[in-house]
């Protein structure tokens, strides 16, 4: 079976940040945006919204540098995983992770990264307007070249009408 | 534990700082936000008080299930004695500061005192700092949040602001937060901006315990398919409001030319349609925008397409800015709207206020009440766009001697005015009115004129009034979870039976506030949206309190009792005019001249209004006065108040 990812279209979000809530409830059981996985990282002055979540890097550079091995990738799901049994509590991952999507949470001494809840992402359930999905990897071009096609499409009707 | 919140007692002239926990026996009693801050307003207030004087207590709070799982809970409350009223001041607001309040470790701030130089508050994980604000004074409100967060080195600081208006003590300036999120009634800007409280900025990051919180996360996805599932809601979340003053407008519910007409004619550049058009030019195919947690997304983005003020971004305009910048004032461009609605935003004052007040001063004028020397020379005639918006820089600086004069409010400006003024004020208890004519609809007229905080839509508006729902639904609804076989009517036109659906609705919407959740997510707009019956799981998930559909109606008639003794103690009578549930003489004696057959010719009928009123004073246990009978008290459990529980 193909492994799914996020995809994240940060034009439709609308910077409710409820995935951020859902996050942390599912993964400690409490209401607190410093323990979700996914962050919403704003331009308010612009109107602009940006979730900000693990990509399940290919070549992660967070598992290259983790120097107690605790993250590597899964062959079965192709997800990026963290094993606190392993986790000294570096941090090195959140220095190199690319994406700022691995954090550091205070209250427990621990670092949290996505685990895409297990194949049933919360983020994506809750979010109405499909600013975030989860999709089949080999998908994920067609479906941006779907998206580019229609604004080129939307473009030339609109040039038509002139 | 969402019941582990605090509440702080601040002193801004001692600089005391007293943090408590708030007694279980208070959440049983009146739940949190605005029930609990009508509470604390009626203990701590010293009757007959000046609002900006520094014992008036600012007080501002999250509901109960703000930041939890119960779809949409960003709504911020805030609470004082009105300075544009010298009633009940109270105004409630979305966008990110409650939850930001809650993480930080608080749910109620009451705030006495006056600095005695320009501070801002800064509330971070449990603790609370005063701090310098001289740097901030005189900027506007977006400006002054991104300073609060350039000093602290956090952009996710979160700010309740005042801008300029504030500052100039224009009684109904506005608090805000974010771009366009605005608690803007009753004048709470100018309580902050007398007691030299430029912000209130809130961090936190310590976890809400959420008491089951599988069943919390799985209710709320239950709860958040109800509403978005419903049509109006996916309408609000296409067009946002202006939809709701599209619809309003073609039927003829939309006061015009301050209260001439009850239409605005050749207003297609102001249709909802056309403001979206904008929105999607500017910003692009998605510019709407929410609240935290809310699914309804019913704010548009947008930068001003054209004028003086081309490119300048901000959010909305809502139908109350359409109300303002077109309707009231007779003015008919997108241009207008959306500038007004900047200008507002920055500035930080109700533009539902000025709006009103400003289409009342153009009455004047072409009246020839107001002369031209009194306007500086202005020509303040209705469709004037320039003059109108000159008249917004104005008001919120003082500048000339109507700008200084309307900035007082009202009733202040035609005691200043003279003549006969007052009796082209829309108005009620000193607070104008919503840019709606209520003179088709009994049940919304009495709405107004018995709102606690004034002539306003969200105490208790059903609005659903409007939808000729069939009688057996209607009693579905307004028959629970209180029993009531009284008359009701489908009809929007009829008297009957409207006091009791006013009556259900202010218990409804006072719940809401209670809980910390947007009308929007209620039986306002939609028939099918969750009240009563759906509140007591929401609850239980998330805090683990236990209430019934009957003991939230309990609460909140206790909470809307609490507002009006407040009230009552501070001069509401009856029929007065300027203090009590009276309308505008218009709304009897001037027939609607525009809109569909069944608005055309319509008035509010005096005896049968006075009627409706006194049913309405019975299912509220109040005498024929309107003050509480002694049993009423009794049954609330509101006998002993003041209680000084919290």
């Amino acid at each position: 079976m193909a492994n799914k990812i996020l995809k994240i279209d940060f034009e439709k979000c609308t910077g409710c940040r409820l995935c951020e809530l859902v996050c942390a409830v599912k993964h400690h059981n409490v209401s607190n945006p410093a323990r979700s996985r996914i962050r919403i990282v704003k331009w308010e002055s612009e109107g602009v919204y940006i979730p900000m979540a693990c990509q399940q890097c290919e070549d992660a550079p967070c598992a290259a540098a983790c120097p107690a091995k605790a993250l590597s990738r899964n062959p079965d799901t192709g997800r990026v995983e963290l094993d606190y049994d392993k986790c000294i509590g570096c941090r090195t991952c959140v220095t190199v992770c690319p994406f700022g999507a691995i954090h550091f949470v205070p209250i427990d001494r621990k670092v949290i990264k996505c685990d895409l809840c297990d194949g049933d992402p919360q983020c994506v359930r809750f979010c109405e307007v499909g600013a975030i999905q989860f999709v089949d990897e080999a998908d994920l071009g067609l479906h941006k070249s779907r998206e580019a096609a229609q604004r080129i499409r939307t473009a030339d009707a609109k040039a038509g009408a002139l | 534990m969402t019941l582990n919140r605090k509440i702080a007692y601040i002193d801004l002239q001692s600089g005391e700082i007293d943090i408590k926990p708030i007694p279980l026996e208070a959440r049983k009693k009146f739940i949190g936000g605005r029930g609990l801050d009508a509470y604390l307003l009626y203990n701590h207030a010293p009757q007959g008080c000046d609002p900006l004087s520094p014992e008036n207590p600012l007080i501002v709070s999250g509901g109960i299930l703000t930041s939890t799982l119960a779809s949409a809970t960003a709504r911020t409350h805030i609470m004082a004695k009105s300075p544009l009223t010298g009633l009940l001041g109270s105004s409630n607001m979305g966008g990110f500061f409650a939850p930001e309040l809650a993480w930080a470790g608080f749910h109620h701030l009451v705030i006495k005192g006056k600095a005695q130089k320009p501070v801002y508050l800064f509330i971070h994980n449990g603790e609370i700092e005063i701090r310098d604000a001289q740097d901030l004074w005189g900027q506007t409100t977006t400006e002054t949040q991104w300073a609060i967060r350039e000093e602290l080195g956090d952009e996710e600081v979160k700010g309740l602001v005042i801008g300029p208006a504030g500052e100039n003590l224009v009684r109904f300036a506005n608090v805000m937060t974010g771009i366009k999120n605005s608690g803007g009634r009753t004048g709470m800007g100018c309580v902050m901006g007398s007691k030299n409280l430029k912000a209130i900025a809130a961090r936190g990051t310590m976890d809400i315990q959420i008491a089951h919180p599988m069943e919390a996360l799985e209710y709320n996805k239950r709860f958040i398919d109800q509403i978005t599932s419903s049509k109006v809601n996916q309408t609000q979340g296409t067009l946002g409001t202006p939809f709701i003053w599209g619809a309003t407008n073609s039927w003829g519910g939309i006061r015009t030319r301050n209260f001439q007409y009850n239409q605005l004619e050749y207003a297609d550049d102001v249709e909802p349609e056309r403001i979206d058009e904008i929105a999607e030019e500017t910003i692009g195919p998605y510019h709407m925008t929410g609240c935290f947690g809310c699914q309804v997304h019913c704010r548009a983005q947008y930068k001003i397409p054209s004028g003086p003020y081309a490119g300048k971004y901000d959010e909305g305009p809502e139908y109350t800015s359409q109300g303002a910048f077109a309707g009231e004032p007779d003015c008919k461009s997108a241009e207008t709207v959306l500038t007004g609605n900047h200008l507002v935003d920055q500035y930080g004052v109700d533009n539902l206020e000025i709006g009103s007040i400003i289409s009342w001063a153009m009455e004047l004028y072409e009246e020839g009440i107001l002369t031209k020397e009194q306007t500086d020379g202005l020509d303040l005639r209705f469709g004037n766009d320039e003059a109108l918006l000159e008249m917004v820089h104005r008001i919120c600086t003082r500048k000339g001697w109507l700008g200084d004069t309307l900035a007082d409010g009202g009733i202040p400006a035609s005691e200043k005015i003279g003549k006969n003024s007052f009796d082209y004020l829309i108005q009620v208890k000193g607070m104008s009115n919503l840019h709606s004519d209520e003179r088709a609809t009994p049940a919304l007229a009495l709405n107004v004129a018995t709102a606690s905080r004034g002539s306003d839509h969200l105490r208790s508006r059903p609005a659903i009034d409007l939808y000729h729902l069939p009688e057996k639904v209607l009693r579905k609804i307004y028959g629970s979870p209180v029993p009531y076989d009284g008359p009701l009517s489908s009809e929007h036109t009829s008297y009957q039976g409207k006091a009791w659906e006013v009556f259900w609705q202010e218990n409804c919407y006072m719940a809401v506030d209670c809980l910390g959740i947007c009308k929007y997510h209620t039986l306002f707009l939609g028939a099918t949206l969750p009240n009563f019956e759906d509140w007591p799981k929401v609850i239980y998930y998330n805090t683990g309190l236990e209430f019934t559909p009957k003991e939230i109606w309990d609460v909140a008639e206790r909470c809307n009792m609490i507002e009006r003794l407040f009230n009552l103690r501070e001069g509401l009578k009856r029929d007065d005019l300027k203090k009590g549930d009276m309308l505008n003489h218009r709304y009897f004696d001037e027939p609607c001249r525009r809109g569909a057959p069944d608005v055309i010719g319509m008035k509010i009928d005096r005896e049968k209004f006075k009627v409706m009123i006194d049913e309405f004073y019975q299912h509220k246990g109040l005498d024929e006065k309107g003050v509480p009978k002694p049993e009423t008290l009794s049954r609330l459990d509101l006998s002993g108040e003041p209680s000084h529980l919290v």
